[in-house]
């Protein structure tokens, strides 16, 4: 009746592929239209109260690489190095967060 | 639904990252429970999937498009109080490394995109299950109509800050009307995918999804009673 179990390492593996492809490939053919807030604040008159981030110089702004002009490549390699700061950063804390088993 | 700096003024930005804080430091105590051996690295791979997924806007129609949110699939995988955050480090890299949402707005998006979306995905979730049969699968649906209703719901919350501490004088009605229809399509994206996610998880490993504790527990209890 039950199938063979996958194993949790494949489903980590298969999970962090698949947001590699998705932040590196997939990324690229997002739609380029305003997003829901950002069209109503433009129908409501107020999009332009919105001020440049302080962060807007970074390297990564707005999921491109300065200096790399190739689009798909610009942003392909952005979502990339971002999945990768997300895996290190948050598989770290919640690392350190986590019940240790009790000691023995 | 990212605000960026200057959509909200100084007072309301304080007092939404005081709640963030706030938030935040509440599911750091509480996550510990929810976090052991097994499920830290799923709650990293989740944390990260939802931040690649955010990348991908779906277009919904006259020029507008959306993204995952995730609360409600990051809460159903692996806990409310981990998913929390999981969002606030979403929101944490893509306000510092991708400019993406304001730095002054960063409490306001992460009582928007990672408190209100967890909790309001997490409760209709919570209320879903409640009525559908005690298995694995109904974990699917549930998460379906929870991350649905998470969409507009935090909508909703930010025409609430916005009528409070908005820079540009809207009528509360007609914003309130823009962003709950716009954000209700939105929502059907969301469910979409995160039934696909939750979907592909439960089928391979169940016991990995948070959300499907309860319906395990029972079918443990069944097999033991029936040897």
């Amino acid at each position: 009746m039950s199938r063979p179990r996958v194993s949790r390492r494949t489903v980590l593996v298969v999970g962090l592929l698949v947001s590699l492809l998705v932040a590196g490939v997939v990324s690229f053919y997002a739609s380029s239209h305003p997003d829901g807030l950002e069209y109503v604040a433009e129908k409501a008159g107020f999009l332009d109260t919105a001020r440049d981030s302080a962060a807007a110089d970074s390297p990564l702004a707005d999921y491109s690489v300065r200096g790399v002009e190739d689009e798909r490549l610009s942003v392909g390699l952005s979502g990339v190095v971002g999945v990768v700061v997300m895996a290190v950063l948050s598989t770290g804390l919640f690392w350190l967060l986590r019940r240790r088993e009790p000691r023995e | 639904m990212h605000v960026p700096d200057g959509f909200l003024d100084a007072p309301t930005s304080v007092a939404t990252a005081a709640v963030a804080v706030v938030g935040v430091g509440v599911a750091l105590v509480k996550a510990r429970n929810e976090l052991d051996d097994r499920t830290a690295p799923m709650a990293g791979l989740v944390a990260t999937f939802v931040f690649a997924a955010q990348m991908v806007n779906f277009p919904v129609g006259a020029g507008t498009s959306g993204h995952l949110l995730g609360g409600a699939l990051a809460a159903v995988l692996v806990g409310p109080w981990t998913a929390i955050l999981c969002l606030a480090v979403v929101v944490l890299v893509q306000a510092l490394v991708m400019a993406d949402g304001g730095i002054t707005a960063l409490g306001t998006n992460v009582t928007l995109l990672s408190l209100t979306a967890v909790a309001a995905g997490w409760l209709v979730f919570v209320a879903v299950r409640a009525v559908l049969p005690r298995r694995p699968a109904s974990v699917v649906p549930a998460a379906a109509v929870a991350a649905f209703a998470s969409v507009p719901l935090t909508a909703v919350v930010f025409t609430l800050l916005f009528s409070v501490g908005g820079i540009a004088p809207v009528a509360f009605d007609t914003l309130l009307a823009a962003m709950v229809s716009w954000h209700a399509v939105i929502g059907i994206g969301e469910a979409v995918i995160t039934a696909l996610v939750v979907a592909s998880v439960v089928a391979s490993r169940p016991d990995l999804v948070h959300g499907a504790r309860p319906a395990l527990a029972v079918r443990e209890l069944e097999i033991r009673s029936g040897s």
